[in-house]
């Protein structure tokens, strides 16, 4: 039993303390014991009430949602198209999902909470549209090789890309701040951000998890898996509708962020075994932690100014990528 | 125990399967036999209900059209060919997916399905083998793996295609013989094809002959197999004799075709 429980807590723990230095770190370092205070609705100065409250709060929550989200989905796609290097931004996702996020916002800008509400469903038909194109592209019988799934991916990538950038050509003021923001990071968000992405966040994320033993399946080929008892067409839909769902989520209020679901899932792999049904839980908490972390360094590294988050996961990703595709090239997936 | 009436299965415009009638009783094994290409696999997968197909298909008296694929896996399972496994599970996590028909979407294992699990690591020689990875396994011990899963799958039909296409001879041996005891010992009807015509002889109750989708000859081995209905199979010359020392028939394959 402990074998199983140990990698929770330790992820847990990781998440925990990634919370807290969250909060804790930015332009204004607050100490854990005023932290503690504030949280726990003890005296403390107005101003540290303040940053907590209306600003690290928020912003900590939405890029715990988001990583998740990210990390969730990736290991959902990676078992989905059994390819190790499946991720929601190299394979097109994340950038066909900001399309329909920056249209939605185009047509009317999102003032009220249900307008809110709607940027990630937009974003979510964008996204899965995406990733039908992308597969049906790439797919050769009912295998995807990785070269083939990352340059489709890459080619939709630029497509959406160009066609947000056309819309950001056109439009107002506020659509160009926003579109800053997708393009890299958070900086807009409040409690409001964070309300209209928790419902799609925790019902993509609970469909994912609750789909491990399907992923296990799958893993041995369509034909296998239902030979083994599992409605493969049904199974697959539900975890593409999921796994696009929770991207399209976290796209619509944090951007488009690369690299913590390729990242993430590999390491809870390497560590602790490929059996979906721990490695989906697993990779969201610490996908969680994760993108938390990389929101510190993105506060602290040029401080008093911010890099976007997206610049700080490419530049930890990108490298780790590469040395994914090898080992994995020499592994024989491609 | 399997019933199989005017079956028949497009690729396209290819008629791959045409019109099959088959039977193979309970406890019998069943070799198909027939040249690459000849519908084989196909049979199988149809009756796996991996491709589609027409016709009538009955297992354990239960009709197979309208089952869910988890009613359907609890009544055939399928020992596949060892290519394309993941290597990375466990063989006993591999086997432990055999239970799938028996769990919930999420796949929660009681006590039971561990012990179903385990008897049938046993039962293939396979037990030994539990905490390995699939991946640093030779060919005949993860066909031994796959054995083992569909034993798992606790059905009453036995499937197997190709099952010694990759093994040495010791190993093909070793197999047919476990599927030969297992057949008898826990009365499982089983449909296996094979390529090796001598080994098909020496294993199965019965066989039968198959090539561009139509069943071509099926009866006890001494009845189906002999030089003439072989040679016009496979449209090679073959020559069969007794064993001199055990009671079976040898395949001699001419080495031209003259």
């Amino acid at each position: 039993m402990p074998k199983t429980i140990t990698p929770f807590l330790l992820t847990a723990l990781f998440l925990l303390l990634t919370v807290l230095l969250s909060i804790a770190i930015g332009s204004v370092f607050i100490s854990p014991v005023e932290v503690w205070q504030v949280l726990t609705g003890q005296a403390a100065s107005e101003t540290s009430r303040t940053i907590i409250l209306s600003i690290r709060l928020p912003r900590t929550a939405l890029i715990l949602l988001a990583g998740a989200a990210l990390a969730g989905s990736g290991a959902s796609y990676q078992g989905l198209f059994r390819n190790p290097l499946a991720d929601p931004y190299l394979i097109g996702v994340a950038s066909g999902a900001g399309l329909g996020a920056v249209f939605a916002m185009s047509i009317q800008w999102p003032y009220s909470f249900l307008g809110l509400m709607a940027v990630p469903l937009a974003a979510f038909l964008s996204g899965l549209l995406t990733v039908f194109l992308v597969y049906w592209v790439a797919r050769v019988g009912q295998t995807v090789s990785t070269a083939n799934l990352i340059l489709a991916g890459t080619a939709f990538s630029a497509f959406a890309t160009a066609l947000t950038s056309y819309l950001m050509l056109r439009s107002s003021e506020e659509l160009r701040r926003a579109i800053g923001w997708l393009l890299g990071g958070v900086s807009v968000g409040g409690w409001g951000a964070v309300l209209a992405l928790l419902p799609y966040a925790i019902l993509g994320v609970t469909m994912l998890t609750l789909s491990g033993h399907a992923l296990n399946l799958l893993q041995f080929g369509d034909d296998q898996a239902q030979q083994m008892g599992l409605n493969v067409g049904r199974a697959k839909n539900v975890i593409l509708v999921a796994a696009s769902l929770t991207t399209a989520a976290a796209v619509a209020f944090a951007g488009i962020i690369g690299f913590v679901g390729l990242i993430v899932p590999h390491i809870v792999r390497m560590w602790w075994g490929p059996d979906y049904r721990r490695l989906i839980p697993l990779s969201v908490l610490g996908g969680a932690a994760a993108l938390l972390l990389a929101d510190v360094l993105a506060r602290i590294v040029i401080s008093p100014q911010e890099l976007p988050i997206g610049v700080v996961t490419a530049l930890a990703g990108a490298p780790f990528f590469l040395w994914v595709l090898r080992r994995a090239k020499n592994q024989g997936y491609w | 125990m399997i019933e199989i009436k005017n079956l028949n299965v497009h690729y396209g415009a290819r008629h791959v399967l045409k019109n099959i009638s088959l039977n193979v009783k309970h406890g019998e094994i069943l070799a198909l036999l027939g040249p690459n290409g000849s519908g084989k696999s196909t049979l199988i997968r149809a009756i796996s209900g991996v491709v589609r197909a027409t016709g009538f298909i009955q297992l354990a008296d239960c009709s197979l059209a309208g089952l869910s694929p988890a009613n359907r896996a609890r009544l055939a399972a399928v020992v596949p060919q060892t290519v394309l496994l993941p290597p990375v599970f466990t063989v006993l996590e591999t086997v432990l997916l055999g239970r799938t028909p028996y769990l919930n979407f999420m796949g929660q294992l009681s006590e039971a399905d561990r012990e179903i699990a385990r008897c049938a690591l046993v039962k293939a020689d396979a037990l030994p083998l539990a905490d390995r990875c699939v991946g640093e396994l030779s060919g005949g011990e993860q066909q031994r793996v796959l054995l083992a899963r569909a034993l798992a799958q606790s059905t009453p039909v036995l499937l197997l295609d190709e099952p010694t296409a990759h093994l040495d001879l010791p190993h093909q041996i070793g197999l047919l013989e476990l599927v030969h005891r297992l057949a008898h010992q826990e009365n499982l009807t089983v449909l296996i094809t094979l390529h090796d015509l001598n080994l098909a002889a020496r294993y199965a109750d019965r066989v039968a002959l198959i090539a561009d989708g139509e069943i071509k000859a099926e009866g006890s081995p001494a009845q189906v197999l002999s030089a003439d209905t072989i040679s016009s199979v496979y449209q090679w010359p073959v020559q069969v004799i007794p064993h001199p020392f055990q009671d079976t028939l040898l395949v001699l394959p001419s080495t031209t075709r003259g």
